[in-house]
């Protein structure tokens, strides 16, 4: 039981991390109708300028954190208004390739600047791990749950209360009708590319103190996941990108706890396909009617 | 217009057969080694570190005049552990005259090194190419331990010092380095009386995220967690067993080495007590004193290992050489070399060592422990 109990909250931490990268991958593809693949890379550079603030420049936690997030965000707008802007009225394979091409433009990047070796972290989060009787949770894991839940929950009522949000989901809407209501199109992309940034730039502070090491490559993988995550639970839909991240990590644990430590992502891959099968939409998402 | 192109080319082609000629001419003014070993990427530490220790060992050898008499010239290429980069770089010290091939560094790319090496039936000595098929050949020799012999001495030395009963194992299932020596040692737990209450796969997909594994370990009775992997996985999961607050003994094969500075001045504290398998000291004995001193002084770096296995693979060749008194451009330089190598005895840093017919060489393991980032020889307690 206790067993099952620790798997489930490394899972539910990890699965935070996804859930918070899948956020920044369905919140671009609601408004901005594209699927951003560099948007993994993107967590990669927030968790070198931590090491590059905190191990180099010496630093403090707090003030590297916060330049971590103003580099992604400065980093993630730069990458719409260079990359995509142009090709806002492209078909979407041209924008998709360009994404792939920014991604790989950021890897190569990285790779020269800080070689292929992997950084180890700063331990800027120092929590010893906890015991609850039996039950050990890591320190950061449990930081890592707090803070990802607070912060999609503040994400919501951004969403659903404030007059920007309103703006974001007018858009996503309707892009013509929002820009006659005088809505300001690109405004409202700019700031999702922004918010997607910051939120990057915290999975990868999160990534970093729950693993160790940072390398050129290690956006890869997180991205791919919480592409797929947001997929599972209905890309464009916010509330399934946290639903869909929380159960890829809490699925990925248990079946590398319970069936195969070497067959945990085809299981999870598996889990997509058979969600797609029933509901093609995924978890959350909405059927859109085409207008013919 | 077209003239001009037409001279150009001719003088491009006149170029290219100058080219040529300097590079056939293995003109024997020189003993040329030839390396092969990753330079760049994840497990470059390892490359560079085979190549200045076989580069100190030519720049002393030279210094003392050669082997037998003939100046000693180190070729080293970069193959990023792939075996196909492997091979075409073994191609390209072909052509540059190679006379005694290195083989490769990692032991996908020494076996695919090793196919060409024995139709060249050039004298291949790999430093630290570790799995079994490396050697297959009957031109094909090592300097470090085989994959099974690991495994073997991994269980030997925790029987015979007593360090725990109950093993528990994480291994990569996708590296041949880590099953071979995982094989062996589950194989032969039961006759030294160790009991494997865990064992823990994980793939080169999924090698950042140790945290079930570990889980599933603390959850068993087990005393040690045994790790025949490299040294940047057991990076992650030192530190990450370090923040569960696991207080478990760590012991690890030779891939180990370099865990010190993977792991990173933020982290040392992770691997105090951390015991791994090498048959290199850089205390040991004044040689290895020495070799030690030298090396800092020409690199600012502690050597490891692999170093190690450099310096030896070049001492080795000119033992073999001088045994078999053959210089490159001899009749039969080829057999004779290889002939020398069952017969020839080498003090090398990494133990003293004689070679089998089947190229395995013989020598002892030694266990060190880590504390605050330094290695020393381990006490039974």
């Amino acid at each position: 039981m206790m067993d099952f109990l620790s798997t489930l909250i490394s899972g539910l931490s990890l699965g935070s991390i996804y859930a918070l990268i899948a956020l920044g991958y369905t919140m671009v593809y609601g408004i901005a109708k594209m699927l951003n693949f560099a948007h993994g890379d993107v967590i990669m550079v927030g968790a070198f300028a931590v090491i590059t603030s905190v191990s180099m420049l010496g630093l403090s936690p707090v003030l590297s954190i916060l330049i971590s997030i103003v580099c992604c965000v400065v980093l993630g707008v730069s990458i719409e208004r260079i990359a995509y802007k142009p090709l806002r009225k492209s078909p979407p394979l041209a924008v998709l390739i360009t994404a792939i091409g920014v991604s790989y433009f950021l890897q190569s990047l990285a790779l020269l600047i800080f070689g292929s070796t992997q950084h180890s972290f700063p331990k800027i989060i120092n929590m010893p791990a906890i015991e609850l009787g039996e039950l050990t949770i890591r320190g950061n894991m449990l930081i890592t749950l707090v803070i990802t839940t607070a912060i999609m929950a503040g994400m919501s009522i951004f969403i659903n209360k404030s007059k920007t949000g309103k703006a974001m989901r007018a858009v996503s809407e309707d892009r013509d009708a929002a820009e006659l209501m005088g809505i300001s199109v690109n405004r409202t992309i700019t700031i999702t590319f922004a918010i997607g940034s910051a939120l990057a730039a915290v999975a990868g502070l999160f990534y970093g103190t729950t693993y160790g090491f940072i390398g050129p490559y290690t956006g890869s993988m997180p991205g791919i996941k919480a592409f797929v995550a947001a997929v599972f639970g209905g890309i464009g839909s916010m509330p399934g990108a946290m639903l869909g991240g929380i159960l890829l990590g809490v699925i990925e644990n248990l079946s590398k706890r319970y069936i195969s430590t070497e067959l945990s992502d085809a299981i999870v891959f598996a889990v997509l396909i058979i969600v797609l099968m029933v509901k093609p939409t995924g978890l959350l998402g909405k059927k859109i009617n085409e207008k013919v | 217009m077209k003239k001009i192109f037409a001279i150009a080319l001719a003088a491009m082609m006149i170029t290219v057969m100058f080219a040529g000629c300097g590079n056939s001419g293995s003109d024997d003014a020189s003993f040329v080694i030839g390396g092969v070993g990753p330079l760049t990427g994840d497990y470059a530490t390892y490359g560079i570190s085979v190549k200045q220790g076989a580069e100190l060992a030519v720049k002393e050898i030279n210094e003392a005049g050669g082997i037998n008499g003939v100046p000693v010239e180190l070729l080293f290429e970069d193959d990023q552990v792939d075996a196909e980069m492997a091979v075409n770089a073994y191609n390209k010290l072909m052509d540059d005259g190679m006379d005694v091939s290195l083989g490769a560094v990692t032991s996908g790319a020494c076996i695919a090194v090793s196919e060409k090496a024995n139709e060249d039936g050039i004298l291949m000595l790999t430093p630290s190419g570790s799995q079994v098929e490396c050697i297959q050949y009957p031109n094909g020799f090592r300097i470090c331990f085989g994959d099974p012999e690991q495994g073997v001495n991994a269980a030997k030395f925790l029987a015979n010092n007593n360090v725990a009963k109950k093993i528990a194992i994480i291994y990569d299932k996708s590296n041949d380095y880590s099953n071979g020596i995982k094989e062996t040692f589950v194989s032969v737990a039961p006759e030294y009386g160790l009991e494997i209450v865990s064992e823990q796969a994980f793939t080169n997909q999924s090698n950042t995220d140790f945290s079930v594994q570990l889980q599933t370990i603390a959850g068993t009775d087990a005393e040690l967690i045994f790790l025949p992997i490299y040294a940047q996985e057991a990076a992650y999961i030192l530190t990450q067993a370090q923040s569960m607050g696991m207080e478990h003994i760590f012991f690890g094969g030779d891939g180990m080495d370099g865990i010190v500075e993977k792991i990173g001045a933020d982290n040392v504290s992770a691997t105090d007590g951390l015991l791994f398998l090498t048959p290199f000291d850089t205390q040991a004995d004044e040689q290895n004193i020495k070799f030690t001193a030298d090396y800092q002084a020409a690199y600012n770096a502690i050597p490891d290992q692999f170093a190690g296995d450099g310096y030896d693979a070049i001492y080795t060749i000119k033992a073999a050489a001088e045994h078999a008194n053959v210089k490159p451009g001899d009749a039969d330089f080829n057999e004779k070399i290889i002939a020398a190598m069952t017969e020839i005895t080498v003090d090398g840093t990494t133990g003293t060592m004689t070679w089998s017919a089947d190229g395995a060489p013989e020598k002892a393991a030694a266990v060190v422990v880590l504390q605050d980032g330094v290695a020393t020889p381990y006490t039974a307690k």
